[in-house]
Formats: structure tokens, C-alpha cells, sequence
């Protein structure tokens, strides 16, 4: 990439982000987040309230505090994860299609720039702005665990950067999307193939509680050919990893948790996956006449 | 002596079964100012995309600076304004042409802004945002735009469509001023009377193909010398003005009464509907 082409791919990112939080519907998300943020507090605090007053004074193999903790703050992480979802697939929804047949793709294609170069810039621009989302939406959580419940995930950053991948995926899936399909279909097809990745997730985590191999191994697959939900679930298993004895086999069969961690081998897929989407949405976006 | 801006050669373009451009020919020089007329869906608006490497072309090809189209030293040498654009509604003036500035490479920085919003006349709206001007101002901004970085080309499809008449009028200054400057420019435009008024140059295109170029002069020649006589009206085709004396002479002398004398010249809009013999889009 040339000098040239590097300040114009800078120009593209800050004007990706710049619209994304200028745009009325950036407000709405942080309001909502806000809402949702205040929704999480009361909830965690009465959770841990309810769970305290119940396991007082009673022994048990099971350290209900933890188990609170930890569910409570992975049904934040799915909700997390969600949001953030939403916020990539709005930051890139009609970046190609749409743009070209509203008219506001043309003025910049013609540009120097190239078109890789301002595709890869948009993505860019989308992906750090809902990956700092989700870190910070994260952070928040546990800092709402920790003042509520006094209970904290096993690794920080770990998750948080798991997240952070994965709204990256779906950002560059919905990108790939924008090259081929209207606004309407772009997004009701990101958010079918979000929806079908969590819902396999649950599946593999179904297989796991009932020893199913099969269901187990759809889980498996589904997890890499959309590595979004591998990573989603890898991060809450990284909540509860050090987690030992029932409340840990526990809190890995729930539905807020993960039997299995990420390993290299999946967070190098999920980069590579992330590099051959782009690439596929900068051939077709190549191909294309505007 | 250095070659055209634009160079066009043999273009076409089909898309699917349809065929937008069917081997056009056309070259637009340094300062030279060229109108390009057809009916809608003539391959007009194909023609200036390709050029801007917007659309990939089907066989033959265009030249810009003597750089193929598309390229990033053709896509630096040009400047272009499409017939439907929209910039972002939340960014002003200001922001949106030092966005401009900075995929251009633009050194220009503030002094070039001013310049070119006071050219369109633009100057007190540099803070206002884009989704509270008019369509016309909208259109002026997008001219503005276009000329980010000082283009040795410039390609406007349509650039008056949304324009009152004071705006035409502003528009069609700045392409004079482009004009003493060197600019090359292909305008792409229904307005025929603007295209007369202003274009050095004249291509009319229907159907894909190139019918007719010339100067605006040269293509509505004189067509005829009408004369009313005494017994109606004698109409002498292919007469210029020089030949009325001569004609109202040969008329006196054979006993005619003459009461009126009118060269008749043929419009562009004759022309025009001449050469795309009566299609529309």
C-alpha cells in the first residue's frame, strides 16, 4: 500500500467512524446500553442478594456465589455479544450495495484510493468502533459484578478480546454481505447466520450436558464454519476455566457457559477466516460496476 | 505536442444481453469543453463511468491522461460529479471537501476550500451541513468537489439538473473559468441550449453509438433563405446568408414581389433530433 493510499484508508476509517456516531441510531445503542447497563446492576444486585440469603449458613459442594456470579454475568456477555453484533451489522449495513444505488459510493471509489483499499478502510472504521464497544460494554459488566456480587471472571481480557474478534467476523460477514445483497436482505441474512450460530453453539452445549456425541460434533463444526460462536463460547468458558469442582463442571453446562477453551488453533482460524471473508468481499466488490 | 485528456477507443459496453456502447470513438483535449448529448439510455452516463472506472467495459478502451481508466494515476487526474450522488447528510461543506482534500492528496488545504466554495458560491455555507442545503446547493457543492485537487479532468453528468437558472448560470461560469485554465471537461447534459451556449465541442450518442460530433457551429449550419413573395413563400434550401442578395435578385428580375427575407438556421435541437431521429429513453 502506498503513502498515498495509506492517508486516503485513514481519511475512509475516520469517516466511518465519524458517521457511525453521528448517526441518531449511535445514540439510541448507547441510551440502550445505558438502560441495559442499569437493567444488568439492579439485576445482579438483587441476584446476589436472593442467592446470599438463601445459601447462608447452609454447606454445600456447590459455591452458589460463584454460580450466581458467573451466570449472570455470561447471560451479560450474550448480551454483549448481541449488541455488538447489532452495532457492526448498522455500521456496515449498505457499505457497498446500498451506497452505490443511494449515490454516496461513487464520489469516493473515484478517488485514488482504490477499491480494496476503501473497502478494507470501511471495515476497519466498523470493526473498531463495535470491538471498542464491546470491550467497554464488557468492562462494564464486570465492574457491575464486582460492586454488586464482589465476584470477578477468571481472565479478563481473554473473554473481552474474544469478543472484540468476534464482532470483527460479523462485521466482515455483513461487509461480504453489503457486496451482494440490498440493505433489507444484507441485514436479515447477517443476523439469520448470527442467530444460527448461536443457536448451534447451544446445541453443541446440549450435546456436551447429555453426552451426545452427534450434537456435540454439529456444535464443533458449526463453531469453525462461523468461528464468531467458537469464540463467543471459548470466552465464557475463559469466565469460569479456573472454576473447580461441581459449580465449575456446572457452570460449563449451563447455558451461559462453555465446556471448551479457545487454543491457538481457533483464534488462528478465526483470523485467517476474517482475512479470507475480506478477501472475498474485496473480489466481489472488484468485479462490480458501480 | 501532447496527446488528448481523454482518449475513448472503440468502447462498449454490454450488460447482459443489452448493449450500452457499440464502438465509441471520442477524445477531449486540454481546455477543451465537450457536450455529450443522447437521448436517456444512450450509453452517456456508461461512457463517463467507465472512464472513472466505475464500470469495467466490454471491449476497447479509454484512456485518461494516457493512463487506462481506472487506474490511480487516471483516477488522480480526474474529477467527476455523478447525475445521482449523495454525500453524507451529517457532515458540512468544509468537512466534506477536506475529506476530499485528504483521498486526493490535496495540499490545497483551507485557501483551495474557500476558493472553490466561493467559485460555486458556496462561500457562506462552508459550516452548513449537507442535509440542510437545497438539492441545487447540494449540486454546486458536488461541482466543488469534483475540482478537489485541481483535475486536468473533469466529468459532469448532469451537473445542472437540480439548478435554477442563477445556479446554471454560476455552473456555467466556472466552466469557462475551467476553460482558461486548461481543464478538460465532458459534460454530460440534456440541456441543449447550455451545451450551444457554452460546450467548443458537440457528441451526440443514441443507441450505444456515436451519430454525430462537431462544433456546436458546424453541426447547426445555415439549413435554408425563405423568402415571402407574392405568391407565398419560396424556401431555398442549403442557402447561406450570401446567397439572399442574389436570390431576392433573381426573384425581382423574373417579376416576383418581395415582401420578406429570413437565413433560416438549423438548431443543435434540430440537429440533435436529426441525428437520434426522434428516440427517447
Amino acid at each position: 500500500m502506498s503513502g498515498g493510499q495509506l492517508r486516503s484508508a485513514v481519511a475512509v476509517v475516520g469517516l466511518s467512524i465519524q458517521e457511525g456516531v453521528r448517526k441518531r441510531v449511535f445514540l439510541a445503542v448507547l441510551v440502550l446500553t445505558a438502560g441495559f447497563l442499569a437493567l444488568f446492576g439492579l439485576g445482579a444486585h438483587f441476584a446476589f442478594d436472593d442467592v446470599d440469603e438463601f445459601a447462608a449458613g447452609v454447606p454445600g459442594v456447590l459455591d452458589a456465589h460463584a454460580f450466581t456470579g458467573a451466570t449472570i454475568f455470561g447471560l451479560a456477555m450474550f448480551a454483549t455479544l448481541f449488541l455488538g453484533a447489532v452495532l457492526a451489522v448498522f455500521l456496515t449495513l449498505g457499505v457497498v450495495r446500498g451506497d452505490a444505488e443511494s449515490g454516496l459510493l461513487q464520489p469516493i471509489v473515484v478517488r485514488p484510493i482504490g477499491r480494496t483499499t476503501m473497502l478494507l478502510a470501511r471495515f476497519a472504521g466498523a470493526a473498531l468502533l463495535s470491538a471498542t464497544y464491546v470491550v467497554l460494554v464488557y468492562l462494564a459488566a464486570c465492574a457491575i459484578t464486582e460492586a454488586t456480587g464482589n465476584w470477578s471472571p477468571d481472565h479478563l481480557l481473554g473473554p473481552a478480546l474474544g469478543l472484540a474478534l468476534a464482532v470483527a467476523i460479523i462485521a466482515a460477514l455483513s461487509l461480504l454481505a453489503s457486496t451482494l445483497l440490498s440493505v433489507t436482505a444484507q441485514g436479515i441474512v447477517v443476523f439469520m447466520v448470527f442467530g444460527a450460530g448461536l443457536t448451534a453453539g447451544l446445541m453443541a452445549q446440549i450435546g456436551t450436558a447429555i453426552d451426545s456425541d452427534s450434537l456435540h460434533q454439529i456444535g464443533r463444526i458449526a463453531s469453525w464454519t462461523l468461528p464468531f460462536e467458537g469464540l463467543y463460547a471459548a470466552s465464557l468458558h475463559a469466565l469460569i476455566s479456573d472454576t473447580s469442582g461441581l459449580t465449575g463442571v456446572i457452570l460449563q453446562l449451563g447455558p451461559f457457559g462453555g465446556s471448551e477453551a479457545a487454543g491457538t488453533g481457533l483464534i488462528a482460524w478465526a483470523f485467517a477466516y476474517l482475512a479470507g471473508v475480506l478477501a472475498l468481499a474485496a473480489f466481489v466488490f472488484a468485479r462490480r460496476d458501480l | 505536442m501532447a496527446g488528448p485528456v481523454l482518449a475513448v477507443r472503440e468502447l462498449s459496453k454490454r450488460y447482459g444481453k443489452q448493449e450500452a456502447l457499440a464502438g465509441v470513438d471520442l477524445e477531449v483535449e486540454a481546455g477543451q469543453l465537450v457536450g455529450l448529448l443522447g437521448p436517456n439510455g444512450a450509453g452517456k452516463s456508461t461512457l463517463t463511468k467507465i472512464a472513472c472506472g466505475l464500470v469495467r467495459p466490454s471491449g476497447g478502451g479509454v484512456e485518461v491522461v494516457g493512463q487506462p481508466a481506472g487506474s490511480p494515476e487516471a483516477r488522480a487526474a480526474l474529477g467527476y460529479l455523478a447525475e445521482l450522488f449523495r454525500f453524507p447528510g451529517w457532515c458540512t461543506a468544509d468537512e466534506l471537501l477536506r475529506f476530499h482534500q485528504r483521498l486526493v492528496g490535496s495540499a490545497g488545504g483551507e485557501v483551495e476550500r474557500r476558493e472553490l466554495l466561493d467559485l460555486v458560491e458556496l462561500g457562506d455555507a462552508a459550516g452548513k451541513r449537507v442535509e440542510a442545503m437545497s438539492k441545487g446547493m447540494q449540486q454546486r457543492l458536488g461541482v466543488a468537489q469534483a475540482l478537489i485537487g485541481s483535475p486536468r479532468l473533469l466529468l459532469l453528468d448532469e451537473p445542472t439538473s437540480a439548478l435554477d437558472p442563477v445556479g446554471r448560470r454560476i455552473v456555467r461560469e466556472l466552466l469557462e473559468e475551467l476553460r482558461r485554465r486548461e481543464v478538460a471537461v465532458l459534460l454530460n447534459s440534456h440541456l441543449l441550449s447550455e451545451v450551444e451556449l457554452i460546450c467548443d465541442h458537440v457528441a451526440i450518442i443514441a443507441g450505444g453509438r456515436l451519430v454525430k460530433a462537431g462544433t456546436p457551429e458546424g453541426l447547426a449550419g445555415p439549413a435554408a433563405v425563405e423568402v415571402e413573395t407574392a405568391s407565398g413563400v419560396k424556401t431555398f434550401e442549403g442557402a447561406v446568408r450570401e446567397d439572399a442578395p442574389r436570390i431576392v435578385a433573381e426573384l425581382v428580375a423574373a417579376g416576383e414581389q418581395v415582401y420578406r427575407v429570413e437565413v433560416r438556421h438549423s438548431s443543435l435541437e434540430d440537429v440533435y433530433l436529426d441525428a437520434v431521429g426522434g428516440q427517447t429513453g
